[in-house]
Protein backbone atom coordinates (compact mmCIF):
# COMPACT_ATOMS: atom_id res chain seq x y z
CA UNK A 1 0.00 0.00 0.00
CA UNK A 2 0.70 3.45 -0.71
CA UNK A 3 2.50 5.28 2.25
CA UNK A 4 0.08 7.23 3.96
CA UNK A 5 1.58 10.90 3.00
CA UNK A 6 1.13 9.88 -0.55
CA UNK A 7 -2.64 8.49 -0.03
CA UNK A 8 -3.15 11.81 1.62
CA UNK A 9 -1.63 13.60 -1.41
CA UNK A 10 -4.18 12.28 -3.66
CA UNK A 11 -7.05 14.12 -2.14
CA UNK A 12 -6.86 17.85 -2.81
CA UNK A 13 -9.67 18.78 0.33
CA UNK A 14 -7.46 17.18 3.06
CA UNK A 15 -4.70 19.69 2.67
CA UNK A 16 -7.17 22.65 3.70
CA UNK A 17 -7.28 24.23 6.42
CA UNK A 18 -11.04 25.34 8.65
CA UNK A 19 -10.81 28.18 11.09
CA UNK A 20 -7.04 28.37 10.69
CA UNK A 21 -6.15 24.78 11.63
CA UNK A 22 -5.76 21.65 9.63
CA UNK A 23 -9.16 20.11 8.74
CA UNK A 24 -9.16 16.94 10.79
CA UNK A 25 -12.02 15.10 8.42
CA UNK A 26 -13.66 12.55 10.77
CA UNK A 27 -17.32 12.26 8.88
CA UNK A 28 -16.41 10.17 5.97
CA UNK A 29 -19.58 8.01 7.23
CA UNK A 30 -21.79 10.70 5.70
CA UNK A 31 -19.90 11.54 2.63
CA UNK A 32 -16.24 10.29 2.25
CA UNK A 33 -13.44 13.20 0.24
CA UNK A 34 -12.49 12.79 -3.40
CA UNK A 35 -8.98 11.48 -4.90
CA UNK A 36 -8.08 13.74 -7.61
CA UNK A 37 -8.14 11.13 -10.49
CA UNK A 38 -12.17 10.80 -9.72
CA UNK A 39 -12.53 14.58 -10.26
CA UNK A 40 -10.49 14.50 -13.49
CA UNK A 41 -12.44 11.74 -14.60
CA UNK A 42 -15.46 13.42 -14.07
CA UNK A 43 -14.12 16.71 -15.63
CA UNK A 44 -13.12 14.62 -18.78
CA UNK A 45 -16.79 13.40 -19.38
CA UNK A 46 -17.78 17.23 -19.75
CA UNK A 47 -14.45 18.88 -21.44
CA UNK A 48 -13.93 15.71 -23.74
CA UNK A 49 -16.24 13.76 -24.48
CA UNK A 50 -20.07 14.52 -23.06
CA UNK A 51 -23.14 13.44 -25.07
CA UNK A 52 -26.21 11.49 -23.84
CA UNK A 53 -25.65 7.91 -23.21
CA UNK A 54 -27.61 5.30 -25.33
CA UNK A 55 -29.28 7.74 -27.69
CA UNK A 56 -27.03 9.30 -30.70
CA UNK A 57 -25.40 8.36 -33.76
CA UNK A 58 -22.92 10.44 -32.74
CA UNK A 59 -19.90 10.34 -31.64
CA UNK A 60 -19.94 11.99 -28.23
CA UNK A 61 -22.96 10.12 -27.41
CA UNK A 62 -21.32 6.85 -28.26
CA UNK A 63 -18.03 7.74 -26.27
CA UNK A 64 -19.90 8.68 -23.31
CA UNK A 65 -22.02 5.28 -23.73
CA UNK A 66 -18.89 3.37 -24.11
CA UNK A 67 -17.26 5.00 -20.73
CA UNK A 68 -20.84 4.30 -18.57
CA UNK A 69 -20.68 0.99 -19.48
CA UNK A 70 -17.23 0.74 -18.93
CA UNK A 71 -18.21 1.76 -15.76
CA UNK A 72 -21.09 -0.30 -14.91
CA UNK A 73 -18.86 -3.32 -16.07
CA UNK A 74 -16.02 -2.09 -13.34
CA UNK A 75 -18.81 -2.29 -10.55
CA UNK A 76 -19.81 -5.53 -11.62
CA UNK A 77 -16.34 -6.94 -11.33
CA UNK A 78 -15.89 -4.78 -8.00
CA UNK A 79 -18.65 -6.52 -5.96
CA UNK A 80 -17.71 -9.47 -8.07
CA UNK A 81 -21.90 -9.96 -9.50
CA UNK A 82 -21.95 -12.74 -12.43
CA UNK A 83 -23.82 -10.58 -15.50
CA UNK A 84 -23.52 -6.73 -16.72
CA UNK A 85 -27.54 -6.78 -16.45
CA UNK A 86 -27.71 -7.34 -12.85
CA UNK A 87 -25.98 -3.56 -11.93
CA UNK A 88 -28.45 -0.85 -11.91
CA UNK A 89 -26.83 2.44 -11.69
CA UNK A 90 -29.11 4.82 -9.45
CA UNK A 91 -29.19 7.93 -7.30
CA UNK A 92 -27.47 6.04 -4.36
CA UNK A 93 -28.84 3.86 -1.83
CA UNK A 94 -31.74 5.48 -0.63
CA UNK A 95 -32.58 5.49 -4.49
CA UNK A 96 -32.07 1.86 -5.10
CA UNK A 97 -34.03 0.48 -1.55
CA UNK A 98 -36.52 2.97 -2.87
CA UNK A 99 -36.81 0.90 -6.07
CA UNK A 100 -36.86 -2.75 -4.57
CA UNK A 101 -39.31 -1.50 -1.61
CA UNK A 102 -41.55 -0.74 -4.55
CA UNK A 103 -41.15 -2.92 -7.72
CA UNK A 104 -40.58 -5.87 -5.20
CA UNK A 105 -43.89 -4.48 -3.06
CA UNK A 106 -45.66 -4.97 -5.92
CA UNK A 107 -44.94 -7.51 -7.44
CA UNK A 108 -45.04 -9.69 -4.01
CA UNK A 109 -46.46 -8.28 -1.26
CA UNK A 110 -50.24 -9.06 -0.26
CA UNK A 111 -51.75 -8.23 2.83
CA UNK A 112 -50.48 -9.46 5.91
CA UNK A 113 -46.91 -10.28 4.44
CA UNK A 114 -44.07 -9.61 6.65
CA UNK A 115 -41.08 -7.70 5.93
CA UNK A 116 -37.95 -8.17 8.22
CA UNK A 117 -36.04 -5.83 9.63
CA UNK A 118 -32.74 -4.76 12.23
CA UNK A 119 -33.14 -2.40 14.61
CA UNK A 120 -30.03 -0.96 13.35
CA UNK A 121 -31.08 0.27 10.10
CA UNK A 122 -30.65 3.83 8.85
CA UNK A 123 -34.29 5.30 7.73
CA UNK A 124 -33.11 5.02 4.39
CA UNK A 125 -33.82 0.96 5.05
CA UNK A 126 -36.93 1.48 7.06
CA UNK A 127 -39.20 4.09 5.65
CA UNK A 128 -39.28 2.65 2.26
CA UNK A 129 -40.34 -0.54 3.57
CA UNK A 130 -43.17 1.46 5.94
CA UNK A 131 -44.81 3.07 2.96
CA UNK A 132 -44.45 0.31 1.07
CA UNK A 133 -46.16 -1.83 3.65
CA UNK A 134 -48.97 0.78 4.56
CA UNK A 135 -49.85 0.40 1.00
CA UNK A 136 -49.79 -3.39 0.89
CA UNK A 137 -51.49 -4.11 4.35
CA UNK A 138 -48.00 -5.57 5.70
CA UNK A 139 -45.99 -5.37 8.53
CA UNK A 140 -42.84 -4.38 9.36
CA UNK A 141 -41.17 -7.26 12.01
CA UNK A 142 -37.29 -6.20 13.73
CA UNK A 143 -34.59 -7.91 14.76
CA UNK A 144 -34.11 -6.80 18.34
CA UNK A 145 -30.19 -5.45 19.52
CA UNK A 146 -28.11 -6.24 22.63
CA UNK A 147 -26.07 -3.93 24.55
CA UNK A 148 -23.41 -4.04 22.55
CA UNK A 149 -25.10 -3.31 19.92
CA UNK A 150 -25.59 -6.22 17.97
CA UNK A 151 -28.77 -8.17 16.41
CA UNK A 152 -29.97 -11.32 18.54
CA UNK A 153 -29.69 -13.73 15.85
CA UNK A 154 -31.82 -16.12 17.77
CA UNK A 155 -34.79 -13.56 17.69
CA UNK A 156 -34.25 -13.24 14.15
CA UNK A 157 -34.90 -16.51 13.26
CA UNK A 158 -38.23 -16.52 15.66
CA UNK A 159 -39.07 -13.68 13.70
CA UNK A 160 -39.15 -15.90 10.40
CA UNK A 161 -42.63 -16.82 9.41
CA UNK A 162 -44.44 -18.42 6.51
CA UNK A 163 -45.50 -14.85 6.27
CA UNK A 164 -42.26 -13.07 5.77
CA UNK A 165 -41.65 -12.12 2.08
CA UNK A 166 -38.36 -10.23 2.56
CA UNK A 167 -35.35 -9.08 5.24
CA UNK A 168 -33.83 -6.14 4.36
CA UNK A 169 -30.72 -5.40 6.85
CA UNK A 170 -27.58 -3.08 6.58
CA UNK A 171 -24.18 -4.62 6.47
CA UNK A 172 -23.02 -2.53 8.86
CA UNK A 173 -24.68 0.03 11.07
CA UNK A 174 -24.12 3.60 10.35
CA UNK A 175 -24.88 4.72 14.15
CA UNK A 176 -22.65 2.37 15.82
CA UNK A 177 -20.57 0.52 13.45
CA UNK A 178 -21.29 -2.63 13.87
CA UNK A 179 -20.95 -5.43 11.08
CA UNK A 180 -23.86 -7.75 10.69
CA UNK A 181 -23.56 -11.53 10.29
CA UNK A 182 -24.76 -10.90 6.75
CA UNK A 183 -24.08 -14.51 5.44
CA UNK A 184 -26.09 -15.69 8.74
CA UNK A 185 -28.87 -13.75 8.25
CA UNK A 186 -28.85 -14.60 4.12
CA UNK A 187 -28.70 -18.39 4.50
CA UNK A 188 -31.10 -18.64 7.43
CA UNK A 189 -33.79 -16.63 5.10
CA UNK A 190 -33.02 -18.88 2.01
CA UNK A 191 -33.68 -21.55 3.91
CA UNK A 192 -37.08 -20.72 4.01
CA UNK A 193 -36.81 -19.52 0.14
CA UNK A 194 -36.62 -15.51 1.35
CA UNK A 195 -34.68 -13.25 -0.32
CA UNK A 196 -32.51 -10.38 1.33
CA UNK A 197 -31.52 -7.23 0.84
CA UNK A 198 -28.32 -5.93 1.85
CA UNK A 199 -27.66 -2.29 2.59
CA UNK A 200 -24.37 -1.88 2.03
CA UNK A 201 -24.04 2.16 2.28
CA UNK A 202 -21.79 1.31 5.56
CA UNK A 203 -19.87 -1.83 3.90
CA UNK A 204 -19.09 -1.31 0.93
CA UNK A 205 -16.27 1.29 1.55
CA UNK A 206 -14.54 -0.96 4.36
CA UNK A 207 -13.47 -4.26 2.55
CA UNK A 208 -13.95 -7.08 -0.12
CA UNK A 209 -17.59 -7.31 -0.65
CA UNK A 210 -18.57 -10.38 -2.88
CA UNK A 211 -22.59 -10.28 -3.79
CA UNK A 212 -21.87 -14.16 -5.27
CA UNK A 213 -20.32 -15.48 -1.84
CA UNK A 214 -22.38 -13.25 0.36
CA UNK A 215 -25.31 -14.41 -2.13
CA UNK A 216 -27.63 -11.59 -1.36
CA UNK A 217 -30.32 -11.40 -3.44
CA UNK A 218 -30.31 -7.08 -3.76
CA UNK A 219 -27.37 -5.19 -2.93
CA UNK A 220 -27.21 -1.00 -2.28
CA UNK A 221 -24.61 1.54 -2.21
CA UNK A 222 -23.71 5.34 -2.96
CA UNK A 223 -21.17 6.19 -4.97
CA UNK A 224 -20.41 9.27 -2.52
CA UNK A 225 -19.46 6.90 0.44
CA UNK A 226 -16.72 5.22 -1.30
CA UNK A 227 -15.09 7.97 -2.88
CA UNK A 228 -16.90 8.85 -6.04
CA UNK A 229 -19.31 11.53 -6.83
CA UNK A 230 -22.78 12.41 -5.08
CA UNK A 231 -26.13 11.67 -6.75
CA UNK A 232 -24.72 8.24 -8.33
CA UNK A 233 -25.09 4.65 -6.52
CA UNK A 234 -25.84 1.10 -7.52
CA UNK A 235 -28.49 -1.47 -7.21
CA UNK A 236 -27.55 -4.74 -7.46
CA UNK A 237 -30.01 -7.29 -7.82
CA UNK A 238 -30.37 -11.44 -9.39
CA UNK A 239 -31.45 -11.26 -12.61
CA UNK A 240 -34.30 -13.60 -11.33
CA UNK A 241 -35.77 -10.61 -9.27
CA UNK A 242 -34.75 -7.75 -11.97
CA UNK A 243 -36.93 -9.69 -14.74
CA UNK A 244 -40.21 -10.38 -12.74
CA UNK A 245 -40.51 -6.79 -10.66
CA UNK A 246 -42.15 -4.00 -12.78
CA UNK A 247 -40.46 -1.25 -13.17
CA UNK A 248 -40.18 1.39 -10.50
CA UNK A 249 -40.30 5.03 -12.18
CA UNK A 250 -41.19 5.16 -16.76
CA UNK A 251 -39.56 7.02 -18.91
CA UNK A 252 -36.96 7.27 -21.35
CA UNK A 253 -34.48 4.83 -22.06
CA UNK A 254 -36.21 2.37 -20.18
CA UNK A 255 -38.62 1.22 -22.90
CA UNK A 256 -38.74 -1.04 -25.66
CA UNK A 257 -41.47 0.31 -28.00
CA UNK A 258 -44.03 2.85 -26.57
CA UNK A 259 -47.38 3.47 -27.63
CA UNK A 260 -50.81 5.09 -26.29
CA UNK A 261 -52.00 1.66 -25.46
CA UNK A 262 -49.10 -0.10 -24.06
CA UNK A 263 -45.23 0.16 -23.38
CA UNK A 264 -43.03 -2.73 -23.60
CA UNK A 265 -39.88 -2.29 -21.18
CA UNK A 266 -36.44 -2.62 -22.44
CA UNK A 267 -33.68 -5.20 -21.50
CA UNK A 268 -32.18 -5.55 -18.13
CA UNK A 269 -30.50 -3.00 -16.86
CA UNK A 270 -31.96 -0.51 -18.72
CA UNK A 271 -35.85 -1.29 -17.67
CA UNK A 272 -35.05 0.21 -14.21
CA UNK A 273 -32.75 3.21 -15.65
CA UNK A 274 -35.55 5.64 -16.76
CA UNK A 275 -34.70 8.75 -18.13
CA UNK A 276 -30.99 10.55 -17.96
CA UNK A 277 -29.05 8.70 -15.32
CA UNK A 278 -26.64 10.35 -14.07
CA UNK A 279 -22.99 9.10 -16.37
CA UNK A 280 -21.15 11.52 -15.60
CA UNK A 281 -21.13 10.44 -11.73
CA UNK A 282 -21.54 6.69 -12.49
CA UNK A 283 -17.89 7.41 -14.64
CA UNK A 284 -16.86 9.31 -11.77
CA UNK A 285 -17.92 6.03 -9.66
CA UNK A 286 -15.95 3.81 -11.94
CA UNK A 287 -12.54 5.83 -11.35
CA UNK A 288 -12.81 5.68 -7.43
CA UNK A 289 -13.71 1.83 -7.33
CA UNK A 290 -10.61 1.56 -9.47
CA UNK A 291 -8.82 3.97 -7.16
CA UNK A 292 -9.93 1.69 -3.90
CA UNK A 293 -8.71 -1.50 -6.11
CA UNK A 294 -5.67 -0.11 -6.57
CA UNK A 295 -5.10 0.81 -2.89
CA UNK A 296 -6.00 -2.35 -2.06
CA UNK A 297 -9.22 -3.46 -0.15
CA UNK A 298 -7.59 -6.24 1.84
CA UNK A 299 -5.00 -3.65 2.40
CA UNK A 300 -7.81 -0.88 3.63
CA UNK A 301 -9.52 -2.94 5.96
CA UNK A 302 -6.21 -3.87 7.71
CA UNK A 303 -5.39 0.38 8.34
CA UNK A 304 -8.77 0.92 8.67
CA UNK A 305 -8.87 -2.13 11.52
CA UNK A 306 -5.60 -0.26 13.49
CA UNK A 307 -7.33 3.26 13.58
CA UNK A 308 -10.44 1.61 15.03
CA UNK A 309 -8.25 -0.22 17.53
CA UNK A 310 -6.51 2.84 18.43
CA UNK A 311 -9.14 5.38 18.21
CA UNK A 312 -10.63 3.08 20.50
CA UNK A 313 -7.93 2.77 22.58
CA UNK A 314 -7.65 6.68 23.13
CA UNK A 315 -11.07 7.07 23.61
CA UNK A 316 -11.66 4.75 25.88
CA UNK A 317 -8.76 6.41 28.28
CA UNK A 318 -11.02 9.42 28.57
CA UNK A 319 -12.60 9.80 32.14
CA UNK A 320 -16.73 9.81 31.42
CA UNK A 321 -16.74 8.85 27.58
CA UNK A 322 -19.07 6.19 27.01
CA UNK A 323 -19.07 4.32 23.68
CA UNK A 324 -21.99 3.03 22.03
CA UNK A 325 -21.66 -0.37 19.58
CA UNK A 326 -19.36 -1.93 21.45
CA UNK A 327 -19.73 -5.29 18.74
CA UNK A 328 -15.67 -7.11 18.32
CA UNK A 329 -16.89 -6.51 14.51
CA UNK A 330 -16.88 -3.30 13.55
CA UNK A 331 -16.17 -0.76 10.49
CA UNK A 332 -13.90 2.18 12.11
CA UNK A 333 -16.79 3.85 12.95
CA UNK A 334 -16.95 5.20 17.01
CA UNK A 335 -19.78 6.94 18.36
CA UNK A 336 -19.83 8.12 21.92
CA UNK A 337 -20.96 10.55 24.50
CA UNK A 338 -19.29 12.23 26.88
CA UNK A 339 -20.57 12.29 30.51
CA UNK A 340 -23.52 14.36 30.46
CA UNK A 341 -22.71 16.72 27.59
CA UNK A 342 -24.76 17.06 25.03
CA UNK A 343 -23.41 15.81 21.94
CA UNK A 344 -23.91 18.91 19.82
CA UNK A 345 -22.12 20.78 22.06
CA UNK A 346 -19.24 18.42 21.71
CA UNK A 347 -19.71 18.39 17.95
CA UNK A 348 -19.98 22.62 18.13
CA UNK A 349 -16.62 22.60 20.25
CA UNK A 350 -14.67 20.48 18.18
CA UNK A 351 -15.85 21.38 15.13
CA UNK A 352 -14.24 25.16 15.97
CA UNK A 353 -10.84 22.73 16.93
CA UNK A 354 -11.28 22.07 12.94
CA UNK A 355 -12.38 18.67 13.80
CA UNK A 356 -15.35 17.15 11.77
CA UNK A 357 -17.45 14.84 13.44
CA UNK A 358 -21.38 13.96 13.00
CA UNK A 359 -23.71 14.42 16.08
CA UNK A 360 -27.68 13.52 16.57
CA UNK A 361 -29.10 11.05 15.30
CA UNK A 362 -27.44 9.74 12.43
CA UNK A 363 -30.87 9.01 10.88
CA UNK A 364 -30.95 6.37 12.79
CA UNK A 365 -33.54 7.10 15.65
CA UNK A 366 -34.63 3.53 16.29
CA UNK A 367 -31.24 2.59 17.34
CA UNK A 368 -30.99 5.78 19.66
CA UNK A 369 -34.40 4.90 21.21
CA UNK A 370 -32.97 1.32 21.86
CA UNK A 371 -30.02 3.11 24.10
CA UNK A 372 -32.70 5.48 25.52
CA UNK A 373 -30.71 8.81 24.03
CA UNK A 374 -30.93 11.62 21.99
CA UNK A 375 -28.32 10.98 20.29
CA UNK A 376 -24.23 10.89 19.62
CA UNK A 377 -21.32 11.96 18.39
CA UNK A 378 -19.98 10.05 15.85
CA UNK A 379 -16.36 9.62 14.92
CA UNK A 380 -16.39 7.81 11.33
CA UNK A 381 -12.67 6.78 9.92
CA UNK A 382 -11.79 5.56 6.48
CA UNK A 383 -7.69 4.77 5.31
CA UNK A 384 -6.88 8.15 4.63
CA UNK A 385 -6.91 9.35 8.43
CA UNK A 386 -4.20 9.24 10.56
CA UNK A 387 -2.90 8.03 14.44
CA UNK A 388 -1.66 11.76 14.63
CA UNK A 389 -5.55 12.80 14.05
CA UNK A 390 -7.04 10.90 16.60
CA UNK A 391 -4.39 11.85 19.29
CA UNK A 392 -6.05 15.65 18.35
CA UNK A 393 -9.37 14.39 18.56
CA UNK A 394 -8.45 12.54 21.97
CA UNK A 395 -7.18 16.08 23.47
CA UNK A 396 -9.83 17.90 21.77
CA UNK A 397 -12.53 15.56 23.50
CA UNK A 398 -10.76 16.45 26.76
CA UNK A 399 -10.98 20.32 26.34
CA UNK A 400 -14.65 19.83 25.52
CA UNK A 401 -15.01 18.22 29.37
CA UNK A 402 -13.01 20.89 30.99
CA UNK A 403 -15.32 23.68 29.03
CA UNK A 404 -18.37 21.87 29.96
CA UNK A 405 -17.58 21.04 33.94
CA UNK B 1 -33.48 50.34 27.19
CA UNK B 2 -34.38 49.80 23.63
CA UNK B 3 -34.03 46.44 22.20
CA UNK B 4 -31.33 47.41 19.79
CA UNK B 5 -29.24 49.29 23.00
CA UNK B 6 -28.97 45.76 24.27
CA UNK B 7 -28.40 43.74 20.91
CA UNK B 8 -25.58 46.53 21.10
CA UNK B 9 -24.56 46.05 24.76
CA UNK B 10 -23.99 42.12 23.90
CA UNK B 11 -21.83 42.95 21.31
CA UNK B 12 -19.93 44.76 23.11
CA UNK B 13 -19.40 42.38 25.97
CA UNK B 14 -18.41 39.93 23.15
CA UNK B 15 -15.80 41.74 21.56
CA UNK B 16 -13.94 41.83 24.28
CA UNK B 17 -13.19 38.33 23.70
CA UNK B 18 -11.09 37.37 19.87
CA UNK B 19 -10.44 33.63 20.84
CA UNK B 20 -13.24 32.02 20.11
CA UNK B 21 -12.51 29.72 23.19
CA UNK B 22 -13.01 32.39 25.09
CA UNK B 23 -16.80 33.81 23.43
CA UNK B 24 -17.98 30.31 23.94
CA UNK B 25 -16.85 29.99 27.53
CA UNK B 26 -19.09 33.29 27.80
CA UNK B 27 -22.41 31.66 25.97
CA UNK B 28 -21.80 28.27 28.79
CA UNK B 29 -21.93 30.98 31.63
CA UNK B 30 -25.09 32.73 29.76
CA UNK B 31 -26.72 29.56 29.50
CA UNK B 32 -25.50 28.91 33.00
CA UNK B 33 -27.68 32.17 33.96
CA UNK B 34 -30.68 31.57 32.33
CA UNK B 35 -33.56 31.43 34.60
CA UNK B 36 -34.39 27.94 34.25
CA UNK B 37 -38.10 27.10 32.97
CA UNK B 38 -40.68 25.81 35.61
CA UNK B 39 -40.35 21.77 34.75
CA UNK B 40 -43.51 21.36 34.67
CA UNK B 41 -43.83 23.50 31.65
CA UNK B 42 -41.13 21.70 29.55
CA UNK B 43 -43.95 19.67 27.80
CA UNK B 44 -44.71 19.22 24.22
CA UNK B 45 -46.90 22.07 23.86
CA UNK B 46 -43.67 24.65 24.61
CA UNK B 47 -41.28 22.21 22.89
CA UNK B 48 -39.85 23.41 19.55
CA UNK B 49 -38.05 20.18 18.12
CA UNK B 50 -34.70 20.43 16.27
CA UNK B 51 -32.57 17.44 15.07
CA UNK B 52 -29.61 18.56 16.93
CA UNK B 53 -31.03 20.10 19.78
CA UNK B 54 -34.54 21.02 21.54
CA UNK B 55 -35.72 24.19 22.43
CA UNK B 56 -38.68 24.91 25.35
CA UNK B 57 -40.17 28.59 25.27
CA UNK B 58 -43.05 29.92 26.84
CA UNK B 59 -45.02 32.83 27.21
CA UNK B 60 -46.73 34.74 29.05
CA UNK B 61 -48.51 38.54 28.38
CA UNK B 62 -50.07 40.56 30.49
CA UNK B 63 -51.84 42.62 28.45
CA UNK B 64 -48.82 44.92 27.49
CA UNK B 65 -45.49 42.87 27.33
CA UNK B 66 -44.64 39.40 26.84
CA UNK B 67 -42.28 37.61 29.01
CA UNK B 68 -40.60 34.22 27.66
CA UNK B 69 -39.25 31.13 29.55
CA UNK B 70 -36.84 29.08 27.92
CA UNK B 71 -34.37 26.13 28.21
CA UNK B 72 -33.04 24.10 25.79
CA UNK B 73 -30.76 20.65 26.06
CA UNK B 74 -27.51 21.44 24.73
CA UNK B 75 -25.50 24.34 26.77
CA UNK B 76 -24.07 26.31 23.73
CA UNK B 77 -28.10 26.43 22.66
CA UNK B 78 -29.16 27.31 26.26
CA UNK B 79 -26.31 30.17 25.75
CA UNK B 80 -28.45 32.08 22.86
CA UNK B 81 -31.43 31.11 24.13
CA UNK B 82 -30.18 33.38 27.39
CA UNK B 83 -29.14 35.46 24.99
CA UNK B 84 -32.48 36.12 22.32
CA UNK B 85 -34.50 35.97 25.92
CA UNK B 86 -32.36 38.92 27.15
CA UNK B 87 -33.23 41.26 23.90
CA UNK B 88 -36.42 40.00 23.46
CA UNK B 89 -38.44 39.15 26.71
CA UNK B 90 -40.14 41.68 28.32
CA UNK B 91 -40.92 43.70 25.24
CA UNK B 92 -44.14 44.71 23.72
CA UNK B 93 -45.65 42.80 20.65
CA UNK B 94 -45.00 45.84 18.41
CA UNK B 95 -41.34 45.75 19.61
CA UNK B 96 -40.78 42.32 19.16
CA UNK B 97 -42.28 42.46 15.81
CA UNK B 98 -40.24 45.05 14.72
CA UNK B 99 -37.17 43.73 15.73
CA UNK B 100 -34.10 43.09 13.25
CA UNK B 101 -32.17 40.92 15.08
CA UNK B 102 -28.72 41.52 14.13
CA UNK B 103 -26.12 40.58 17.28
CA UNK B 104 -25.97 37.26 16.50
CA UNK B 105 -23.93 37.58 13.42
CA UNK B 106 -22.43 40.36 15.03
CA UNK B 107 -21.08 38.35 17.89
CA UNK B 108 -20.30 36.06 15.11
CA UNK B 109 -22.58 33.13 16.16
CA UNK B 110 -24.27 33.19 12.34
CA UNK B 111 -23.73 29.74 12.02
CA UNK B 112 -26.01 28.55 14.82
CA UNK B 113 -28.60 30.54 12.89
CA UNK B 114 -28.66 28.38 9.93
CA UNK B 115 -31.58 26.52 8.81
CA UNK B 116 -29.80 23.37 8.32
CA UNK B 117 -27.60 22.90 11.86
CA UNK B 118 -31.61 21.79 12.92
CA UNK B 119 -31.01 23.19 16.20
CA UNK B 120 -34.24 24.85 17.58
CA UNK B 121 -33.02 28.71 17.61
CA UNK B 122 -34.12 29.59 13.97
CA UNK B 123 -37.91 28.47 14.64
CA UNK B 124 -37.37 29.92 18.29
CA UNK B 125 -36.93 32.96 16.58
CA UNK B 126 -39.65 32.57 14.27
CA UNK B 127 -42.14 31.16 17.38
CA UNK B 128 -41.10 34.28 19.11
CA UNK B 129 -42.25 36.43 16.74
CA UNK B 130 -45.45 34.47 16.00
CA UNK B 131 -46.33 34.70 19.57
CA UNK B 132 -46.22 38.46 19.33
CA UNK B 133 -48.20 38.71 15.98
CA UNK B 134 -50.76 36.35 17.56
CA UNK B 135 -51.28 38.44 21.07
CA UNK B 136 -51.35 41.85 18.73
CA UNK B 137 -53.51 40.39 17.01
CA UNK B 138 -55.92 39.71 19.86
CA UNK B 139 -54.69 42.46 22.07
CA UNK B 140 -55.73 40.56 25.11
CA UNK B 141 -54.03 38.41 28.46
CA UNK B 142 -53.37 34.63 28.63
CA UNK B 143 -50.84 32.41 27.00
CA UNK B 144 -52.90 29.84 25.43
CA UNK B 145 -52.17 31.08 21.92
Amino acid sequence: MKDISEIRADFPLLSRKVYNKPLIYFDNGATTQKPMCVLDAVREVYTNYNGNIHRGVHAMSDMTSEAYENAREKVRSFINAGKREEIVFTSGTTGSINAVAFSFGERYIKQGDEVILSTLEHHANIVPWQMMCQRKGAVLKVIPVNDNGEILFDEYLKLISPRTRIVAISQASNALGTLLPVVEIIKAAHAKDIPVLVDGAQGIQHGIVDVKSMDCDFYAFSGHKIYGPTGIGVLYAKEKWLSEMPPYQGGGDMVDKVTFEITTYNELPFKFEAGTVNYAGAIGLGRALDYVSDLGRAEISVREKLLLDYATRRLSAVKGLRIFGNSQNKISTISFLLKDIHQYDTGMILDKMGIAVRTGTHCAQPVMDRFGIDGTVRVSMCFYNTLEEIDTLGTGIEKVINMFS
Amino acid sequence: MTINEVQDIIIDEFSLFDDWMDKYNLLIDMGKELPVIDPKFKIKDYLIEGCQSKVWLRPEFDGKIIRFSADSDAIITRGIVALLIKVLSGRTPDEIIGTELYFIDRIGLRQNLSPTRSNGLLSMIRQIKLYAMAYKARGQSGHDV
